[in-house]
C-alpha cells in the first residue's frame, strides 16, 4: 500500500519543510477557515441548544384553548356572549380526538390573569391561584425547588393543599422559614403547603406568584361548579397541533351554539408554532454557518492549490529529473495531491483544535447562564467528520489543478528549464 | 542493441517548421561505447532525447533490445525509461535534498524494489564509483566530479540495458573530466552500452566510435583508437 510507502512521507514532509515559512502562510487560510466554520457551527449548535433548554419543560406538541366572547350572532344567540366551558367539554373532547395524549382542564379563580389575595400570619400576596390537574405537569413542567407537586390523590380526596411559586413564598414567607407543612389562606379557605416551585425560565404561562391547588378542591371550596376556565392540551407525536385545534374548535363551536365563522369566541394558543419557528431559525442559521464555512474553506483551499502550483513551477526540473529516471505521471501526481492533503488535514485539525478551545471557553463564560441562550456551544462528531471529509475532498479536487500541471510539462522541457 | 532507421524530427518554430534530424539510420551493439558529435544546432540533442524517450520522433524505426519504441504514452514511456535506459546530464540533476545515497537508490524506488534492498544495491553502485564513504552526503557537500560520480552510480542503479551521457564532462574541468570517463570506461568495459554525446574532441576520441552529426544527418561514423583515460588521472 502507497499510503505507508515511508519514502513517499519522507518526500512530502521534505517539501514542506523545505520552507516552512511558506507553507505556514499557506495553511493560515485553511487553519482561519477551519476556525471560522467550527466557530459557526458551535455557535449555531449553542444557540439551538440554549433555545432547548429555554423550552426545556414545555411540551413542543401542545397547546391551550379557552373561552372568550362571541363576535357573531347565531342561533338567536346575540354577540358578545361569553363563553364559559364545562368540565364535562374535557372528557367529550377527549373522547372524540384520540391523538390527545394530555388534557388538563384548569380554573381559575376570579379574572383571567386576575389575582386573589392569599393571606398567612399577617402577611399578604396578590396571586393567580389556579384549580388544576396533575397532568398540567406533563405540558409545562415546574422545577420544584422543594416539596412535590399535585397528585391523584390530592384531586380523588379533594386534599386541602396547594403547590406555590417562589414569588408568592417570598411575600407569605421569612426567608428561610420553612413552608411545607403550613397553611395559607385564600377567601377564607386554608390550604397546606406541599411544594415551592422557580419559574421555568423565559417561558412562563403561570407566571411567577401563582398558587396551584386540586382541581377537585377549588370546586368546593370556591363553589365553582363544573366550570371550567381553560384547557392544556398535548397532542400525540407526529400529530399536527393545528388540525387538532381546529377540531376541537369545531366541537366547541357546535356545543355552545358559536357561529362557525366566529373567529374570536374560543381563544387558543399553539405552542409547537413557536417551535417550529425557532427550530427553523437554528436549522436556516446552521446551513448557512455551514454554507459560509464551507465557502471559506474552499478559499483556504484554493490558497494551499495556489502555493502548490507555485512549488511544482520551482520544482519543475527535479520532476523531470524524477520522470526520466522512470516516475510514472500517476506518481507524480499522487505525491503532490497528498501533499495537497497533508497540508489541508494539518492546517484544518490546527484551526479545529483552536476552535474547539475558543468554544470551550464561550461555554464556560455563558453556557451556565439563564439569560443568555447559549449552552454547550460545540461541533457534533457527525459535523466535524461531514466538515472533515469535505475537507480533504476540496482538497483532492484542488491539488489535482497542480498535479496536472506537473504532468503537463514533459520532461525533456523540465530537463532544459535552468 | 540500438537500432534506428531513417528517423525524422521537426519542431514547429512559430509558422515554420524547424527540421532538425532528417532521416537518421543509426546501430549500436551491445557493449559499445559511442560518442555522438556535433556543433550545436546539428541535432544531437534532440538524437538523445529520442533515444532517452524523452521526446517522440515523427518517424522512423527505434528498436531497443529488440523492443519497438513507438506511440508510447507517458506512464509506458516512464516505465521503458526506467527499465532500458540510464541517464547522466551534463548539469549532474542530483536531487538537492536527498543523500547521494538516497540518489542513487531512486530509480529502484520507481521500480517498487523493497527499501532495505534498494539501499544495498545503491551502497554497491557508490563504492563501484569510489564514493562509498560519501553515501550520506548532500549533492551540496559533493565537488561537480563526485556529483557527476554519483550520477553515474544513478544511472547504472537500474541495471539499464543503455547509459546515455549527455555532455558528461561539460561542467567539468579537464582533470575532473578525465576522471569521468576513466569510470565511464571502466563501465564499458564490464560490457555495458554507453552512447556519450559531447563536442569535446578529446572526450569524443575516449569512446571507441565516433557519429557526427551535421544539419540533422550523419556525415560520419567511424571505428577509432580508443584513448584511456587513466593515463591523465
Amino acid at each position: 500500500m502507497w499510503l505507508f510507502d515511508k519514502d513517499l512521507w519522507v518526500e512530502i514532509f521534505h517539501t514542506l519543510g523545505q520552507n516552512l515559512f511558506r507553507t505556514f502562510l499557506t495553511m493560515l487560510g485553511v487553519i482561519f477557515a477551519m476556525i471560522i466554520l467550527v466557530l459557526l457551527l458551535g455557535s449555531s449548535n449553542g444557540m439551538s441548544n440554549g433555545f432547548n433548554k429555554v423550552f426545556a419543560g414545555t411540551a413542543s406538541n401542545s397547546l391551550f384553548v379557552w373561552g372568550q366572547s362571541t363576535s357573531e350572532p347565531y342561533k338567536g344567540f346575540e354577540r358578545g356572549r361569553r363563553i364559559r366551558y364545562k368540565i364535562e367539554d374535557a372528557e367529550l373532547i377527549k373522547k372524540q380526538i384520540p391523538e390527545i395524549e394530555v388534557l388538563a382542564p384548569r380554573i381559575e379563580l376570579g379574572n383571567y390573569r386576575g389575582t386573589t389575595t392569599v393571606y398567612r400570619n399577617g402577611q399578604t400576596s396578590g396571586s393567580a391561584v389556579y384549580g388544576d390537574y396533575p397532568e398540567i405537569d406533563n405540558i409545562t413542567k415546574k422545577r420544584l425547588v422543594e416539596g412535590r407537586f399535585l397528585n391523584q390523590t390530592d384531586i380523588d380526596d379533594s386534599k386541602k393543599v396547594c403547590v406555590i411559586g417562589e414569588e408568592t413564598y417570598k411575600l407569605l414567607f421569612e426567608k428561610g422559614e420553612k413552608a411545607i407543612g403550613q397553611d395559607i389562606r385564600i377567601n377564607g379557605v386554608f390550604f397546606s403547603v406541599v411544594g415551592i416551585f422557580k419559574p421555568n425560565n423565559n417561558i412562563n404561562i403561570d407566571g411567577e406568584n401563582a398558587v396551584f391547588i386540586p382541581f377537585t378542591t377549588f370546586q368546593k371550596a370556591f363553589n365553582s361548579g363544573d366550570r371550567m376556565g381553560w384547557m392544556a392540551i398535548a397532542v400525540e407525536p407526529g400529530t399536527k397541533v393545528v388540525v387538532v385545534e381546529k377540531e376541537i374548535k369545531e366541537i366547541l363551536k357546535k356545543k355552545y351554539d358559536i357561529h362557525p365563522k366566529d373567529e374570536r369566541a374560543i381563544g387558543s394558543f399553539d405552542m409547537s408554532e413557536i417551535f417550529n419557528n425557532i427550530t427553523a431559525f437554528t436549522t436556516v442559521l446552521k446551513g448557512f454557518s455551514f454554507f459560509v464555512g464551507i465557502f471559506t474553506l474552499l478559499a483556504g483551499v484554493i490558497a494551499i492549490s495556489n502555493i502548490l502550483l507555485i512549488t511544482v513551477k520551482e520544482r519543475t526540473k527535479e520532476i523531470g529529473v524524477r520522470r526520466a529516471l522512470g516516475a510514472t505521471p500517476k506518481v507524480v501526481k499522487r505525491q503532490i495531491v497528498v501533499e495537497a492533503i497533508v497540508l489541508t488535514a494539518f492546517a484544518g485539525l490546527i484551526g479545529f483544535a483552536i476552535a474547539v478551545g475558543f468554544l470551550a471557553i464561550a461555554d464556560s463564560l455563558w453556557g451556565s447562564g439563564d439569560e443568555f441562550p447559549f449552552v454547550k456551544p460545540m461541533v457534533s462528531v457527525p459535523q466535524f467528520i461531514i466538515s472533515f471529509l469535505l475537507m480533504v475532498g476540496l482538497s483532492v479536487l484542488i491539488g489535482l489543478i497542480p498535479a496536472n500541471r506537473a504532468i503537463k510539462v514533459r520532461p525533456i522541457e523540465a530537463l532544459r528549464e535552468e | 542493441m540500438i537500432e534506428i532507421k531513417d528517423l525524422h524530427k521537426s519542431y514547429k518554430m512559430g509558422s515554420n517548421s524547424l527540421h532538425v534530424l532528417k532521416g537518421i539510420n543509426f546501430t549500436a551493439e551491445e557493449g559499445e561505447l559511442v560518442a555522438i558529435m556535433g556543433s550545436s544546432g546539428s541535432g544531437k540533442s534532440t538524437l538523445l532525447n529520442i533515444l532517452g524517450m524523452l521526446d517522440g520522433a515523427d518517424s522512423g524505426e527505434y528498436n531497443l533490445d529488440n523492443v519497438p519504441i513507438k506511440d508510447l504514452n507517458e506512464t509506458k514511456a516512464a516505465q521503458y525509461r526506467n527499465k532500458f535506459l540510464g541517464f547522466i546530464f551534463q548539469s549532474f540533476n542530483l536531487i538537492n535534498y536527498k543523500s547521494a545515497l538516497e540518489n542513487v537508490a531512486l530509480p529502484l524506488y520507481y521500480q517498487k524494489v523493497n527499501r532495505k534492498v534498494r539501499q544495498e544495491k545503491a551502497l554497491k553502485y557508490l563504492e563501484q564509483v569510489g564514493l562509498k564513504d560519501w553515501a550520506t552526503h548532500l549533492p551540496s557537500e559533493l565537488s561537480g566530479g563526485q556529483k557527476q560520480r554519483v550520477a553515474i552510480a544513478r544511472a547504472m542503479a537500474a541495471e539499464p540495458k543503455v547509459l546515455l551521457a549527455d555532455e558528461p564532462t561539460g561542467a567539468l574541468d579537464s582533470t575532473t573530466s578525465y576522471e569521468v570517463m576513466d569510470l565511464i570506461q571502466k563501465i564499458n568495459d564490464a560490457g555495458n552500452t554507453i552512447l556519450v554525446v559531447t563536442h569535446e574532441e578529446d572526450i569524443a576520441h575516449m569512446c571507441k566510435r565516433i557519429v557526427h552529426l551535421k544539419d540533422g544527418v550523419i556525415v560520419e561514423d567511424k571505428k577509432i583508437e580508443q584513448v584511456r583515460a587513466a593515463q591523465y588521472v
